[in-house]
């Protein structure tokens, strides 16, 4: 799923300083599974960010609404009948859902209340973890489901480097070595001889660095 | 009426102060003895979290508290109670209720007592 | 001869080699370069020049390599790729081979969190096994990695650093090897202080025949104190400082640390010259360079050989 966290209140606050009216859009996607941006989350926002303004002598009204998901039209279409009445719009879906609202509603001011974080899994309630960056060319078949791009700091295709200690990584102790784990895996699956070949260097055209990319599926359209 | 504290989240604790209450008193069972299991413990981390907006917001943190009790134990209920009131007495109302000017003050006074 | 760079020369007739290490300053004074640079003078094959070490800023590597090289010491830049995408990797290797630097170190580089920026993006592009091979590349094909064709070949003797101490230990070797398949001339380690672990290491590599292809230049850092010795084994990751000695240096009185520190800095490279598969020594006296002269020639090291 997409992960995200909280944005500060204060930081939200400052934002909706202009308005004294607005849509807070939730989603009931990956948001609402990392308990950041679900209807929960827009009821306790809500109350907060009204509580706040009116102790702050200045009430703000704010329709709570949450929608399937904010990263597909028909549903983000959802929210026009609202969207004219409001003098902007506070999502706390991830950065795709809060762009695609900024598109569809071009002359009303769509806000972050979240910080879009990675595309991870939840390791137990309450601790999620990144797993893929989405470079466009994966190579988990060759470093045993492990991904070197993801799990090692430097992103190195022919680590360990020499900052790894007893399976720790060298920037801090709560890291683990994603290298450390590769060499445990292939050695379980018996593929360590996948280790011993120089890899090519990365075309990270297929990542970001390639510019924003598309995805089009001739078959679909 | 509820269950359980187990049942109440965040957000009806906020709305409770935008209710106009000045304090909320928040009380389970005793810990360990929840007939849900875990519903009280659930209901603490919700209580924490709201404390912690409560106090980003300047509202004020110490207007909510929770307690545990057994059902037996009237006596310690209305201490506990008294205690309480005492406390947000001593807080005066809420910058909500402020704001809005001393006639709902006066509701949520009864409200809380 | 691949880059005819004063190591590989002195590596090449068969001479146990010394580098040092000389880091630039944390400004743009040259001077201190060049007064690090008299202390190195006459006492090694080559001085390597670091690259913002522990992501700390500091003079560029290249600046103190043409510094040094005025001054008369061979430069060996240090090269990381933490900083430069390909596209500056091989423009910085075209410029320091133009400037007549010929030996080089490929580095992946500390992780910027250690240093002055933390915030700051990291490249790492290629890693520095593939930096090792885009080097050769280079140098061999005289191509770009693209497959275009170079005006001018870049010359360089390459080198690479191994941390025998660093975990998983089955792995340090089969990665040197890679190293080596990749286009390692030599290779320089990570400070020795546990000798028993260096020799498995040693032993290990020898078994694949590595030493005959690579050479292998031991690392070697004087302890200043015992306090810096616990510091070192506490603070940096991959650092093997075995208690015994520790306590050996902790035994002197705080005013004879230092000097102590020497004598086992002298002992250990006396030790290393007498094995197997050890073509030389890398001695990183870190901000003590005025030590040098004294551990190598302690070490019986000096005058250092002339090869044309």
């Amino acid at each position: 799923m997409i992960t995200g966290t909280p944005k500060p209140i204060e930081e939200i606050l400052e934002m909706l300083e202009p308005y004294d009216n607005i849509i807070l859009a939730g989603c009931h996607g990956c948001v609402t599974v990392c308990r950041v941006g679900g209807e929960k989350e827009v009821q306790v926002l809500a109350s907060t960010l009204r509580l706040a303004r009116e102790a702050a002598g200045r009430k703000i009204a704010i329709t709570e609404i949450s929608l399937e998901r904010q990263c597909d039209p028909e549903y983000v279409e959802k929210l026009r009948p609202y969207v004219s009445d409001h003098q902007a719009v506070l999502s706390i879906a991830c950065g795709a859902g809060i762009q695609f609202l900024a598109e569809k509603y071009a002359i009303t001011p769509v806000l972050p209340g979240i910080n879009t974080g990675f595309l991870g899994v939840t390791e137990r309630q309450g601790e999620w973890a990144e797993r893929c960056q989405g470079c466009g060319d994966c190579v988990l078949h060759l470093t045993g489901g492990i991904c070197p791009v993801t799990r090692c700091a430097k992103s190195l295709f022919h680590g360990p480097c020499g900052g790894s200690s007893q399976g720790i990584c060298e920037v801090g102790k709560d890291v683990k070595c994603g290298w450390q784990l590769i060499i445990d895996r292939l050695k379980a699956l018996n593929q360590l001889e996948n280790y011993g070949k120089l890899k090519p260097y990365k075309g990270w055209h297929t990542s970001r660095d390639g510019g924003p990319r598309r995805i089009l599926r001739e078959d679909m359209i | 009426m509820l269950p359980c504290t187990g049942r109440i989240d965040e957000s009806l604790l906020l709305k409770a102060f935008e209710n106009g209450a000045d304090g909320v008193m928040v009380v389970g069972c005793l810990e360990g003895d929840c007939h849900y299991v875990s519903g009280n413990i659930r209901a603490r981390a919700r209580v924490k979290r709201v404390y912690e907006i409560l106090d980003k917001i300047k509202i004020g943190p110490d207007r909510i508290r929770m307690f545990n009790l057994s059902a037996g134990e009237g006596s310690k209920f209305a201490a506990y109670a008294n205690e309480f009131v005492g406390k947000i007495r001593e807080l005066g109302p809420s910058p909500i209720n402020l704001a809005r000017g001393g006639q709902v003050h006066a509701a949520s006074q009864k409200e809380t007592t | 001869m691949k880059s005819g760079s004063n190591l590989e020369k002195v590596l090449a007739a068969g001479h146990f080699s010394v580098t040092a290490e000389c880091g630039p300053p944390r400004g743009a004074d040259p001077e201190v370069v060049r007064k690090k640079a008299a202390y190195v003078k006459g006492n090694v094959d080559a001085c390597n020049v670091t690259d913002n070490q522990t992501s700390v800023v500091r003079m560029s590597s290249l600046a103190g390599c043409l510094l040094i090289k005025e001054e008369g010491i061979e430069p060996l830049i240090q090269m990381v790729v933490r900083d430069r995408n390909r596209i500056a990797l091989q423009s910085d290797l075209l410029g320091a081979s133009a400037m007549g630097v010929r030996n080089i170190l490929c580095l992946s580089g500390d992780h910027q969190k250690f240093g002055d920026d933390p915030q700051a993006k990291n490249v790492f592009d290629i890693d520095s096994m593939q930096f090792i091979h885009l080097v050769k590349s280079m140098r061999d094909e005289g191509t770009f990695p693209s497959g275009k064709k170079l005006d001018g070949a870049p010359k360089f003797f390459i080198g690479c650093a191994v941390n025998p101490f660093a975990d998983p230990f089955e792995i340090r070797v089969p990665r040197l090897k890679l190293k080596v398949e990749a286009g390692a001339d030599f290779v320089q380690t990570q400070c020795i202080y546990n000798m028993k672990k260096f020799k498995e290491y040693l032993e290990l590599a020898k078994k694949q025949g590595l030493h005959e292809k690579v050479k292998i230049l031991a690392g070697v850092t004087p302890l200043k104190s015992a306090g810096m010795a616990k510091f070192m084994k506490k603070m940096v990751a991959g650092m093997d400082i075995p208690d015994e000695v520790i306590n050996r240096i902790a035994a002197e009185p705080k005013e004879k640390q230092a000097e102590k520190g020497i004598e086992m800095c002298i002992e250990l490279i006396q030790e290393l010259k007498e094995m197997e598969g050890i073509a030389g020594v890398h001695v990183m006296a870190i901000e003590w360079e005025e030590k040098l002269h004294e551990i190598i020639g302690g070490a019986g090291l000096l005058p250092r050989p002339v090869v044309e």
